[in-house]
């Protein structure tokens, strides 16, 4: 096992490198220059320094070896010199944002709290929502309530989220008057009276993207389930006379969640891509948000490394979800 | 009476089998039928209906109308008709779909039946199509988008470079589901003792493939077609809605939703209309896709 994911870590290295040079060169061979940004009324020679200052003179392969290398190196010591108050960092160049002229690792850093805490609390909505509803639609295959979570699975696949979104903006926020339609990114929660408030804000873009999510994972658990139901196993557990409850419940689960837990571990990266538009339809004040300003905004260093760091998370999980489904599974040995 | 009735039924050709089998699946043809009707009301939508041109000021009085008899979907905050953008947008909406989808089955196909076949070069395209997999799709199109829109407006004119840009974004980053269930398919066929057969009577490969391999993975190719069509126009109405699509002026159901946006609170309807579009295209495709599944699996037909 250790094996095996040692040479899955060697595998995704080369992998990384790859798409870290294809994001770069996609990025940095591109019209918009960063030239362009300077006003005309800069003198040439100060126009000079800006331009050497923000080291697009260097050839291509120097600026890609300097990004790995900041991206690598530079910010992870930044980061240990943050935490333990070293100075291991101190002098070496960061990268910086185009826009803000700070670094980029620094904006992330504040706005990530706001996305994890939407993002990840939708997630968590969708998985809870999703697994019962596969359990007992499997556990009653074709009756009533199967037929309704395959519809409701169905236009949970079909209808994109933006719409979801600005459905709920109508109904909840324009009619009923429930929800605020804006998240208000600089509400602090200090007590009840601010937590409500933070509750009622989120409860939106939760919903929105917790729906979305649990669509797809529900059709898995059921699947897994169905799967599962027919073994013989399950029929020697009701011959022993066990309850219908630990049969189901703690037999056939556990068997089917093995499947479930590495679909919901594939799912993680890819929410953050739910979350560019959720995040932009709510004004949440996160990473995809902020993704859409930078590349509005011709911020090259803040999109390559919102690119990668998106790539890298796609990595890792799949990673992740392989060696989980190798330890659940003791039916399956990597050797 | 001849002697060749023996009461058993004639052979039925595989099309008609098809068809049968799929007919029988209730929310495959209802997915058919709105499918159909989409199509109709975007294709042929503005021969029938086509009010007459405004001058700016008869445009501005008429701005901001409510659903009526004269408008069914109102007017929005130009005076313009929504009905007659939604129908040109429906035909942009659905080309971008389906010609995103036929570059991404073509590569993807390719792509499979190379790796699945030649097995020197299963490695590296496996690899190719997993480095793929891995990279953030939403950002990097958006990127590309932003990028690369202004210099292929310059090349083929502000409409035709966005669609010929976003329609290759979209299909050359979605090929690669594609790509692996031929490859499966194609690693199954080539142990068959037709292909051996026809290897052993002196076929070249590109005979073998042609002939033999591609008539047989073409069923999967199809669902996965299907499912193709709707992600496309998903990617392609996220990038018009977050403003990075095709340029104003130039209607697709995503964009008209992102215009309606900014009056939300006031005109609900004219979120809604283009919102419900996308949506039904999108069902009623994944609908046809799930019919088709059944309905090419000879495992299941007949049954």
């Amino acid at each position: 096992m250790l094996t095996f994911a040692l040479r899955r870590l060697l595998v995704a290295i080369p992998t990384l490198l790859l798409i870290s040079l294809v994001i770069f060169l996609l990025v940095d061979l591109a019209p918009g220059s960063p030239a362009s940004e300077i006003p005309l009324t800069v003198p040439p020679e100060v126009r000079a320094k800006i331009l050497e200052a923000l080291g697009v003179n260097e050839p291509i392969h120097v600026r890609y070896v300097l990004w790995l290398k900041q991206f690598f190196w530079i910010e992870p010591l930044n980061g240990i010199d943050a935490i333990f108050g070293t100075s291991y960092a101190e002098g070496e160049q960061r990268i910086i944002s185009y826009q803000s002229r700070s670094p980029v690792f620094g904006i992330i850093g504040e706005r990530l709290p706001q996305t994890l805490t939407v993002i990840g609390t939708a997630y968590l909505v969708g998985v809870l929502i999703a697994l019962p509803i596969g359990i007992y639609s499997a556990y009653r295959q074709y009756s009533l309530f199967d037929q309704a979570g395959t519809i409701f699975a169905m236009i949970g696949f079909s209808v994109p989220t933006f719409f979801t979104g600005t459905l709920f903006i109508i109904i909840f926020a324009v009619w009923l008057g429930w929800f605020p339609t804006k998240y208000d990114t600089t509400l602090e929660v200090t007590d009840w009276q601010s937590f409500l408030q933070q509750l009622r804000q989120m409860a939106m873009p939760v919903m929105v993207l917790g729906l979305a999510n649990a669509a797809a994972i529900s059709r898995y658990m059921r699947s897994s389930m169905l799967e599962n139901l027919g073994q013989d196993y399950v029929r020697t557990a009701r011959a022993k006379g066990l309850s219908e409850r630990t049969v189901v419940l703690k037999h056939v689960l556990r068997n089917s969640l093995i499947p479930v837990v590495t679909v919901i571990a594939l799912g993680i990266p890819s929410i953050f891509g739910g979350a560019i538009i959720t995040e932009n339809l709510f004004g949440v004040n996160g990473i995809g948000a902020m993704l859409i300003q930078a590349i509005r905004g011709n911020d090259l260093p803040m999109v390559q490394t919102l690119a990668f760091i998106f790539a890298i998370l796609i990595v890792l999980f799949n990673l992740i979800a392989d060696i989980l489904y190798g330890l659940l599974d003791p039916r399956i040995r990597y050797d | 009476m001849t002697d060749t009735d023996l009461g058993i039924a004639p052979p039925e050709s595989q099309l008609r089998a098809v068809w049968a089998q799929f007919r029988k699946h209730k929310g495959a043809m209802i997915g058919l039928i709105i499918l159909v009707l989409l199509v109709i009301f975007s294709i042929f939508g503005p021969m029938v209906w086509n009010p007459e041109k405004l001058s700016v000021a008869e445009a501005l009085k008429l701005k901001n109308k409510p659903p009526a008899l004269a408008y069914p979907m109102g007017t929005d905050q130009l005076g313009r008709d929504v009905m007659q953008r939604m129908m040109y947008a429906g035909r942009v909406s659905l080309a971008v779909g389906f010609v995103a989808m036929v570059i991404a089955i073509v590569l993807g196909t390719t792509i499979g039946i190379i790796a699945g076949y030649f097995k020197r070069l299963d490695g590296w395209l496996m690899r190719l199509t997993d480095l793929f997999l891995a990279l953030p799709l939403i950002p990097l199109l958006l990127v590309m988008v932003m990028l690369f829109r202004d210099r292929m407006a310059g090349v083929l004119g502000p409409e035709g470079g966005a669609f010929v840009l976003i329609v290759f974004a979209i299909g050359v980053t979605s090929w690669m589901h594609a790509a692996r269930i031929v490859r499966g398919e194609v690693l199954a066929l080539k142990e068959r003792e037709y292909v051996l057969a026809s290897r052993a009577i002196g076929a070249t490969s590109r005979r073998v493939i042609l002939r033999h391999i591609l008539p047989n993975v073409i069923s999967p190719v199809m669902v996965a077609a299907t499912l193709g069509v709707a992600e496309a126009i998903i990617t392609e109405s996220v990038l018009s809605f977050l403003g990075l699509g095709f340029p104003p002026d130039f209607p697709t159901w995503g964009r008209i939703l992102f215009e309606g946006l900014e009056y939300i609170t006031l005109y609900p309807e004219r979120v809604i209309f283009p919102g419900l579009a996308i949506s039904l295209t999108v069902l009623s495709v994944n609908l046809i896709g799930d019919g088709l599944r059944d309905a090419l699996d000879p495992r299941i037909r007949g049954r």
